[in-house]
């Protein structure tokens, strides 16, 4: 089911490229079917309001850039439903769906989309900087890498407080590259902190294939630098990526090791809303229909009997709903009030700070 | 009172906020077990041990970034970069995560974190180890960024900073660190600063000089040697560079006619070029003459002594640039050379 590398030096195997390992013949992990439908629930929820956020941009409601989790939906259910609610979230700008899964609602993320002031962060962050105090979202992170630090010292912090809380650092594979991934690895190694890395390894930073980017294609293996058990998993089946993250956010929890989790999944459209992905072949197209997490698990219940046909348009329909009620909540929300421009510089008010707007001269009104 | 160098302003202050305060703890390169390049956090591991005392990697933007994380979460890191020039190294995470956690997620998350790290040139350190880039810190709405020149300054603001919700570039000048002062009081009744005031530290009538850092005691030397040649210069010390105290400066060159800034950092859009412009926009009807800069000539400084000495602002080329103002003015007091 998945691909471990213990702390000791990696074995000197033949890479598989962006092969992801399956199930295969390994036993099913076990979860009763209410759990099962409660994720596929989740995880339609998740394309739903991605597709309608995919409109809404084309519809001119929602600005700046839009990336969406499209084809990683078993990943984002299966990573959080690995976490307690007390623990901590840092994530990139590949975030609604993460979002959600985290308990906030689908009205807050969407209208944060659509820049009003009722948004997770009232309209300041934008698609991909969420941010939910309550939640513990600690942020989406616009630029690569940066929250690989931070989630680190948000680490440092539970282990200076002596708590117990897990925190969870999602990334892209492109993200393997940056220097801060390998200080923040390292700093976490050294100083044996709560954190769980997640690549999530979807084979492209925008254009540039995984192959073509990592000198070690496999992406896990990096943890072995930093003496850290690190773990493959195959991004697509929830229960697969449920059970490692289980694995790695618990051994953080009661042993305070890091730990590093690669997660393979496809990224069905392109790097961002207005990307048609040209530099994908019309073979690649048709053999990203086949990865699809979404088809792949209503055909696995259906299978089992567990969710029948009409029962999943059902689910569709009620979550189809549940979508357009959060798109007209952030159409029918409030922009920001310009008044409150400058109440967010500065946490500490301060003498000397400049309130003005363009036009306006330094001195006098 | 206890007259004492900057340097152990510093380190006294940093102490007396960690007894005070339990989420204050230090971060930095050889900062424990070496205590410090430049002994500020002397003594401090043995006291508080490597929990609150946590030497780092040489890692800047891992560690500035874990700090800005572990603030987030409601401690109070305190980091020291070794020298300015090496923070180039956290860019990233000082402007685009300190700067804008706060901001850009509707003030839900303030980032309470110092970053200490010493400017200056005149070591003969060559041109990656002394730049005054305090400049691009300056420049971003998210950060403060204070620059005490004298041992009670520097412990009025770093117990400031340390209190402050957001995040804090203090500088710090290696000219400065043996440099003597007196404090107003023990260093644990010192009362801290207020972030964002300039001081007229000295009064006058004749021409204001604006410096911060070392150019701020530079410009006291000055105005000292002018005083005996009956000229009355005020000055006045930034303190803060952002936020900017442009009231203290105005009304100081509106009372003054005429002023000169001393920085040391490079002249092209420097700190001072803010100064002038504030004072054109400010003054300009009570101005009698140009603002004059003096600031660092345009290198990447020199190892040589010689050329090294020539590049830098000093209290010569500050007394030159005054006497010319003085003279454009047509109020000059000295006699014609």
């Amino acid at each position: 089911m998945t691909e471990t590398v213990q702390a000791a030096p990696a074995r000197n195997r033949r890479t598989s490229g962006t092969k992801t390992s399956r199930r295969g013949g390994a036993a099913k992990p076990a979860a009763d079917a209410e759990t099962l439908v409660g994720y596929y629930r989740q995880m339609l929820l998740i394309r739903r309001f991605e597709e309608r956020a995919a409109r809404a941009y084309t519809e001119a409601k929602i600005g700046g850039y839009c990336h969406l989790n499209l084809g990683e939906e078993a990943t984002v259910v299966g990573l959080m439903a690995a976490l307690r609610p007390a623990d901590y979230l840092f994530t990139n700008y590949r975030e609604h769906g993460y979002a959600l899964s985290k308990g906030i609602s689908a009205d807050r993320v969407m209208a944060e989309l659509y820049g009003r002031s009722t948004g997770v962060s009232k309209g300041w962050g934008g698609s991909m900087h969420l941010f939910d105090a309550e939640a513990r979202l600690l942020g989406g992170y616009g630029i690569v890498g940066g929250q690989v630090p931070l989630a680190a010292g948000a680490a440092l912090a539970v282990s200076y407080k002596g708590g117990d809380e897990v925190v969870m650092c999602h990334m892209g594979d492109g993200t393997t590259a940056i220097g801060a991934f390998h200080e923040s690895l390292n700093i976490a190694g050294l100083w044996d902190l709560p954190v769980v890395f997640v690549v999530i390894n979807n084979g492209l930073g925008m254009g540039t294939t995984v192959e073509h980017s990592a000198a070690e294609p496999e992406l896990y293996r990096r943890g072995a630098a930093y003496r850290m058990e690190s773990a493959r998993v195959d991004g697509t089946d929830v229960l697969a990526v449920r059970d490692a993250a289980r694995t790695a956010v618990e051994r953080a929890r009661a042993e305070s090791k890091p730990y590093l989790l690669e997660t393979t999944s496809p990224r069905l459209k392109g790097h961002s809303v207005v990307d048609p992905a040209r530099y994908r072949s019309k073979e690649e197209k048709e053999a990203l229909k086949a990865a699809d997490p979404l088809a792949r698990m209503a055909l696995e219940l259906e299978e089992a009997g567990i969710l029948s046909h009409d029962d999943r348009d059902k689910l569709d329909a009620e979550v189809t709903a549940e979508i357009d009620a959060a798109a007209a909540f952030a159409d029918q929300s409030p922009s920001p009030d310009v008044s409150t421009l400058f109440d967010y510089t500065y946490a500490t008010p301060v003498p000397g700070e400049l309130r003005r707007l363009p036009a306006d001269p330094v001195f006098g009104s | 009172m206890a007259n004492v160098t900057y340097r152990q302003a510093l380190r006294d202050t940093l102490r007396a906020e960690m007894l005070r305060d339990e989420n204050v703890f230090l971060m930095g390169e050889e900062i424990g077990l070496f205590e410090g390049s430049y002994k500020i956090t002397e003594g401090l591991l043995k006291e508080f041990g490597p929990r609150r005392v946590k030497d780092t990697p040489i890692a800047e933007e891992g560690f500035v970034g874990a700090a800005i994380g572990a603030a987030m979460l409601g401690l109070r890191p305190v980091v020291e970069i070794m020298t300015i020039n090496f923070s180039l190294l956290a860019l990233d995470q000082i402007v685009n995560h300190a700067a804008k956690i706060y901001g850009m997620f509707g003030g839900q998350a303030s980032v309470p974190m110092v970053i200490r790290t010493p400017g200056g040139g005149g070591q003969q350190l060559g041109a990656t180890h002394s730049q005054n880039v305090e400049l691009f810190y300056s420049f971003i709405p998210g950060l403060k960024v204070v620059a005490p020149s004298t041992p009670a300054e520097a412990s009025a603001m770093l117990k400031a900073a340390i209190r402050d919700d957001d995040p804090v570039l203090f500088l710090e000048n290696l000219a400065l660190y043996n440099t003597k002062g007196e404090l107003p009081a023990a260093v644990e009744d010192i009362e801290p600063a207020e972030i964002g005031r300039a001081a007229v530290t000295r009064p006058g009538t004749d021409i204001t000089i604006i410096g911060y850092s070392r150019m701020a005691r530079v410009a006291a030397e000055v105005a000292e040697t002018l005083a005996a040649e009956g000229v009355s210069a005020e000055v006045v010390d930034l303190r803060s560079l952002r936020p900017l105290d442009r009231a203290t400066i105005v009304e100081s060159v509106r009372r003054t006619g005429s002023a000169v800034v001393a920085e040391d950092d490079w002249l092209t859009y420097g700190i001072g070029a803010e100064i002038a412009a504030t004072i054109q926009e400010g003054a300009f009807d009570w101005l009698d003459a140009p603002v004059r800069r003096v600031a660092m000539a345009e290198v990447p400084l020199p190892y040589a002594k010689s050329l090294e000495t020539a590049a830098l602002p000093s209290a010569e080329s500050l007394l030159t640039a005054v006497r010319d103002t003085l003279r454009a003015t047509g109020r000059t007091l000295e006699p014609a050379r």
